[in-house]
């Protein structure tokens, strides 16, 4: 069953500078259960989709259209008070910064108690304090009893993103967006947070969006991947294809820019070049100023998606079926 | 936390110390004669008037006795008798001190109140007329002359609109009521007397602003601006996530935080206008502190002035004392060691 379908999802920003295309033209779904990442370098959307997602992104200087259906609900026609029902309880959303991301004067306890206390009226103070205990018991945190008084600055970073991740599991959550939950962690709570995520997933049938620009750690956690380049998709499949064949010249640079144990000697090599500045977008394909297969069609139209005949998306020349395919594979 | 406290205590007897130190340093630097200021013309013609008051109030000793003679009073509690009221200066200063004690607070609690109330709106009405308006009256309450405002106000409240009393603590027709601690809203809600509280309470609300807009001016500004940087934290966002509505984001997560400094400014704010109060106390006719400070200073009147010091710099460290306790109480991050 699909939980999530977003649909043509544009999302600009209007500053003095200009009209800022964060996110253009997304689509993408996500069935009840299932993990998809979503990967790409910084400034390439990513949070902003996520937070369109979680209704957190309202200003008077951003547009969004397109549609999102979430479990039967357009949530981009919700109000504001429709929405709030639904944030923090059957979608909820941990962040990159453990660090910053709780509120230092309140105790742990009471931040894990708040969504419970907000969306479950029917739930007293003391059923609540007793959920969120055990709560801190699920993520993995020793003599929560004690923990659940004590106050952030009184715990490591993995802790503070296990008390995150209770808070964005203290309801019924269907969706669990991860925005980089692991970015800022030593490599082996990195580990540590994936395999809780990973477990509570399975226990509770619930639906992931991890987004990252760590390909590594799609590999742990997700079925499918979404690669994003200046607010696009440009490569949509399944996990292992991506790992196995690469299809963009994209997401290849960005598997080549991962260390590998396995193979003895190979060069890494960082994909050259930056991310174009958002006001200042090349024309044709935007990545085509950093690709070595770009050819003159690719500077001046923009290509599609086009969808393999295995289900694969790949938003690049090489693979409409056209001439350009041989060249491609003359330069491999 | 307790030995914070012995601590900070032990540093008030040290500042002490120097304040009396220092006082009694400047007033003799002053090139003035406190014979000339105390005595009348006919009296200071005669030199046995003059030897006599020199001998009784120790003016003809050593200005190094003079200070030694002073320590040892102060140790005692003494604080010297007044030249120009002529009692202990310890009573004199007992006997002012509430008024100005309950004129600082009526200040500090519009200023607090009013600020953060003011600051709160500012931040969540950013850029809007509202926001404008308030910030405005801020910047003028930091930049306006206090004694320019006193008048402007009692002029336009008092006189032509009628709506506050004249200057004065209490209605001329009425009689300060004896005992009690002094503090006037205080005695007469105890005793249950509430025309005489509403008396008060109207009489303190023109010299309490005006003593209270200048620190109002500055808990705004620092409210508004720590406001709008806590609502763009990271936790902020969490609270969001949470599906908290803005209302509740702001008094159960923003603003506790933004507090935090705003405490500072508070306690800047508060010794701010106990300075602020000789000429709001002048203006305002008003028996306190300030005023005997002011008519101390007029006469000379040394051990006055020495005990007015004193007392201001006790009340200064107790503020800051109990603006590190708030710290503590507030954010739970706070050690004392
Ligand atoms: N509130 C905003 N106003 C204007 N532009 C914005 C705003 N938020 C994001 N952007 C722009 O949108 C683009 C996408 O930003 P986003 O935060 O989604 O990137 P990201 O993929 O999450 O990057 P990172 O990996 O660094 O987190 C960037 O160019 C950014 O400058
Ligand atoms: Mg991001």
């Amino acid at each position: 069953m699909t939980l999530l379908k977003v649909e043509d999802l544009t999302i600009k920003f209007k500053s003095r500078q200009g009209v800022v295309k964060a996110v253009d033209n997304l689509n993408f779904e996500l069935a009840q259960g299932s993990s998809l990442g979503i990967v790409g370098e910084s400034g390439s959307g990513k949070s902003v989709t996520s937070l369109t997602i979680m209704g957190l992104l309202q200003n008077a200087n951003t547009e969004i259209t397109g549609n999102i259906d979430f479990d039967g609900l357009d949530l981009l026609k919700l109000s504001p008070n429709e929405m709030r029902k639904i944030r923090g309880n059957s979608i909820s959303m941990i962040f990159q910064e453990p660090m910053t991301s709780l509120n230092p004067l309140h105790t742990c306890g009471k931040q894990i108690m708040e969504p419970i206390l907000i969306h479950q009226k029917e739930v007293s103070k003391q059923e609540a304090k007793k959920h969120a205990i055990e709560l801190l018991r699920m993520v993995g945190i020793p003599s929560p009893e004690q923990r659940f008084h004590e106050y952030p600055h009184q715990m490591s970073g993995g802790m503070r993103q296990r008390i995150m991740i209770a808070i964005a599991l203290a309801c019924n959550t269907k969706l669990l967006i991860a925005d980089e939950p692991t970015t800022a962690l030593d490599v082996t709570i990195q580990a540590q947070i994936l395999d809780l995520m990973n477990s509570l997933k399975k226990k509770r049938d619930m639906s992931i969006i991890m987004i990252t620009h760590d390909l590594g750690v799609v590999k742990e956690m997700c079925e499918k991947v979404v690669v994003m380049y200046t607010g696009q998709i440009v490569e949509k499949s399944p996990t292992e294809l991506v790992f196995a064949d690469p299809l963009h010249p994209y997401t290849k640079g960005l598997l080549n820019a991962i260390p590998k144990i396995s193979n003895k000697v190979e060069r890494l090599e960082a994909i050259e070049g930056t991310v174009p500045d958002a006001l200042n977008m090349p024309s044709g394909c935007s990545f085509h100023p950093r690709c070595k297969y770009a050819t003159e069609k690719c500077t001046l139209e923009v290509p599609t998606l086009f969808q393999l005949e295995d289900g694969r998306e790949v938003k690049c020349f090489i693979y409409d079926g056209s001439e350009k395919g041989d060249d491609v594979n003359a330069a491999k | 936390m307790l030995r914070f406290i012995a601590r900070r205590l032990l540093f008030l007897l040290f500042l002490l110390f120097g304040v009396a130190l220092f006082v009694f340093i400047l007033s003799h630097l002053v090139p003035s004669d406190p014979v000339a200021a105390n005595l009348s013309q006919s009296a200071l013609n005669n030199p046995e008037i003059v030897a006599a008051f020199k001998e009784k109030w120790g003016l003809d000793q050593s200005l190094f006795s003079q200070l030694l003679l002073y320590f040892q009073h102060l140790l005692t509690g003494d604080l010297g008798t007044s030249i120009r009221t002529g009692r202990p200066v310890f009573d004199d200063l007992m006997q002012f001190f509430p008024a100005t004690l309950e004129l600082s607070i009526v200040a500090m609690v519009i200023a607090l109140v009013l600020g953060i109330l003011f600051g709160t709106i500012s931040a969540i009405f950013r850029n809007k007329a509202i926001d404008h308006i308030i910030r405005t009256v801020s910047i003028s309450g930091v930049s306006i002359p206090s004694f320019w405002f006193a008048l402007i106000m009692l002029n336009i409240f008092s006189s032509v609109l009628g709506i506050t009393p004249g200057p004065g603590r209490i209605d001329t027709r009425t009689t300060t009521p004896e005992g009690g601690t002094g503090l006037l809203l205080l005695d007469s809600f105890i005793s249950g007397n509430f025309q005489l509280f509403s008396d008060v309470a109207m009489h303190l609300i023109l010299p309490g602003t005006v003593l209270g807009f200048f620190t109002m001016g500055l808990i705004a500004r620092q409210t508004r601006s720590n406001l709008l940087e806590v609502l763009s934290m990271d936790y902020v966002r969490t609270a969001r996530s949470k599906g908290l509505k803005e209302s509740a984001i702001i008094v159960k997560h923003a603003i506790s935080n933004a507090m935090i400094p705003v405490i500072t400014v508070a306690g800047i704010g508060f010794c701010n206008l106990l300075g602020g109060m000789v000429l709001v106390e002048n203006i305002f006719a008003w028996p306190g502190i300030g005023q005997y400070a002011y008519l101390s200073a007029v006469s000379l009147d040394f051990p006055a002035i020495c005990g007015v010091s004193l007392l201001i710099a006790f009340i200064y460290v107790v503020i800051n004392l109990l603006i590190d306790i708030l710290y503590g109480v507030i954010d739970p991050r706070v050690r004392y060691e």
